[in-house]
């Protein structure tokens, strides 16, 4: 079974989160970091084909700047190779145009029978990439898995609902989005780091893969404005001495809750 | 470009149009004359509902069977849109169904999707939307550059839900069934069984008051305290994303970027620090009361009322105090 995994390298959300101020979108200059959403769906597609018996997980990623640190970690995790797609063109590119991308990076890669994403990254969380990969593909999707098997040709998803949860039964290939939460993802073993340093990684530009129009005039949108939000005032801090629960009390019932 | 024909997903659920879907219907008729209600689904008895919020015409997929909301209410929109009814603009709730929907849909049309929205202008045809950043401390207004239509989805209780004063003598819109067309390899993904995940207490995002736990509580046992709690103040419990993709709670329960949106009078948060991804589930609170052992935590910035402390030395002490009166 092969199962290419859409990984999104990203600033550390550690640190505080920047503008360009030339063109108000989120700087990516400093070193970026595997996505933790992408992991859930990298240890998945690890555990799908071990579970297969045959077959290996490979990448794909796009970055403007050939950043490959954030998919040399998923590769020390047990990945067998990557594509990343990096081009100064992707500069301002929307989540249409990265999915059409994408799409176009995965095909490259040959034959899969498995297409798995997270449900949005952690830094853009615009959440539509995955649905809209599988629509350039043509292929069928579930989104918002929070389980994933596979029986022979069948795949089988608990998908999560506003009420609850729905089974779902779809044919291979289809894409899939995974919830953070699905499986434990394993940390890289020391080895694995090592191995990682010699394994395929493509770099590809988008003219290779013949995606036009990228960047900013594919975008179809352009911010006007940046403003400061109104901020919440700060309220009143204690510090519990044993009687910090009477604060509570007080404030309930001044509120008229209690 | 004039942007009159707007058109809203709308999702109904025994017979009544959910609030999400009246929030948006209510805005959508603020900003031009012609609003159509997409619905998912069937309308039933929605439709008077609807028409009261400034609705004129509704479109119905009727049974999506067994299909998957999103490839199957893409493939309706286009077949209407192909039919000849064009709209300037799709408003589309930032929900699971809203979500694909849009995704698929945009392939469709080859058009941008902007996501995440909590206010939209139309300005002299140009069509602007707004939305939070960075934790909510910046808004950033964003504009569609193409042809229409524009899509974009917009976070819960962005708006309030008004009746639409114009009175038609209480005439429901006009129903047509939009119905969805063969999807192909496309619709191969097919729903076998439905699940419903009980939440205790009031509804979660309509609750006048909100108990919520994170990962501060140390184990899952010690979630109970957040369900006493909630039971004495009559609140609906929550929790923070971290214990939800632990396990100890249900999906049902969660607040934040990926959950409800809540806006009660009281939000109590026990044991959260206030990852942005939580924040901009609560941050619309009218009170905030939290309490976290570490000063520093991002969720006691915006408390009007913040407690320093240990949750499982401050909890006991509540829960205590409020059942001896």
């Amino acid at each position: 079974m092969n199962v290419i995994v859409c990984v999104k390298q990203i600033p550390d959300p550690a640190l505080p989160g920047e503008l360009d101020p030339s063109t108000n979108t989120l700087k990516r200059s400093g070193k970026l970091i595997l996505d933790e959403s992408d992991s859930y769906g990298v240890e998945m597609a690890l555990q799908l084909v071990d579970k297969a018996g045959g077959g290996e997980v490979s990448l794909v990623s796009m970055a403007p700047n050939n950043e490959v640190s954030g998919l040399r970690t998923a590769l020390a995790m047990g990945a067998a190779k990557a594509v990343l797609v990096s081009d100064p063109e992707l500069r301002g590119t929307d989540a249409l145009t990265s999915a059409k991308v994408l799409a176009a990076a995965a095909q490259r890669l040959g034959e899969f029978d498995l297409i798995i994403a997270g449900t949005e990254s952690s830094d853009g969380y615009t959440g539509t990439v995955p649905e809209q990969m599988a629509e350039v593909l043509g292929l069928p999707s579930v989104t918002f898995a929070k389980s994933v098997t596979v029986d022979g040709e069948t795949l089988k998803v608990d998908r999560q609902t506003e009420a609850g949860y729905d089974e779902v039964t779809c044919t291979l290939p289809a894409v899939v989005s995974v919830t953070a939460g699905v499986v434990e993802p394993r940390y890289p073993s020391f080895k694995g780091i090592m191995a990682a340093k010699s394994k395929p990684l493509e770099e590809v530009t988008v003219s290779d893969l013949g995606v036009t129009p990228v960047g900013w005039s594919g975008a179809g949108q352009e911010i006007v404005d940046v403003a400061d939000a109104p901020e919440r005032e700060a309220g009143e801090i204690v510090t519990d001495e044993g009687e910090a629960h009477l604060k509570i009390v007080e404030f309930l019932e001044k509120l008229k809750i209690l | 470009m004039a942007v009159s024909n707007i058109w809203v997903l709308a999702q109904v659920v025994d017979d009544e149009p959910t609030s999400g879907s009246l929030e948006l219907v209510s805005k959508a008729a603020s900003l031009g004359d012609g609003v159509t209600a997409f619905v998912l689904g069937s309308v039933g008895g929605g439709a008077g509902a609807l028409g009261a919020h400034g609705a004129t015409k509704i479109y119905e997929t009727g049974d999506l069977g067994g299909n998957l909301p999103g490839v199957a209410g893409a493939a309706a929109i286009k077949a209407v849109i192909d039919g000849g009814d064009s709209p300037d603009l799709i408003m589309f709730p930032q929900n699971y169904e809203g979500r694909d929907v849009m995704s698929r849909l945009s392939v469709k049309l080859d058009r941008t999707v902007l996501t995440n929205n909590t206010d939209i202008s139309v300005d002299d045809g140009a069509v602007k939307v707004t939305t939070p950043v960075f934790g909510g401390t910046k808004l950033v207004t964003t504009t569609f550059t193409g042809e229409g239509p524009h899509l974009a989805a917009f976070r819960p209780k962005s708006f309030p839900i008004e009746a639409s004063g114009v009175d038609d003598g209480g005439a429901a819109p006009e129903v047509t069934q939009a119905g969805v067309p063969d999807l192909g390899d496309i619709g191969a993904a097919k729903i076998t069984a439905s699940h419903v995940e009980e939440h205790s207490g009031p509804k979660l995002d309509e609750a006048n008051v909100v108990v919520a736990g994170g990962r501060g509580l140390g184990e899952a046992g010690k979630y109970e305290m957040i369900e006493d709690l909630a039971k004495l103040l009559k609140a609906a419990p929550g929790a923070s994303r971290a214990i939800v993709d632990a396990g100890w709670v249900p999906y049902s329960y969660q607040v934040g970027q990926t959950g409800k949106v809540v806006k009660p009078t009281v939000y109590l948060a026990a044991g959260i620090s206030g990852a942005t991804q939580h924040m901009v589930g609560m941050k619309g609170s009218k009170n905030i009361i939290a309490v976290n052992k570490d000063e520093e935590a991002p969720i006691l910035g915006v408390a009007d009322l913040g407690i320093v402390g240990d949750v499982h030395k401050v909890l006991p002490k509540l829960i205590e105090a409020l059942r001896s009166r």
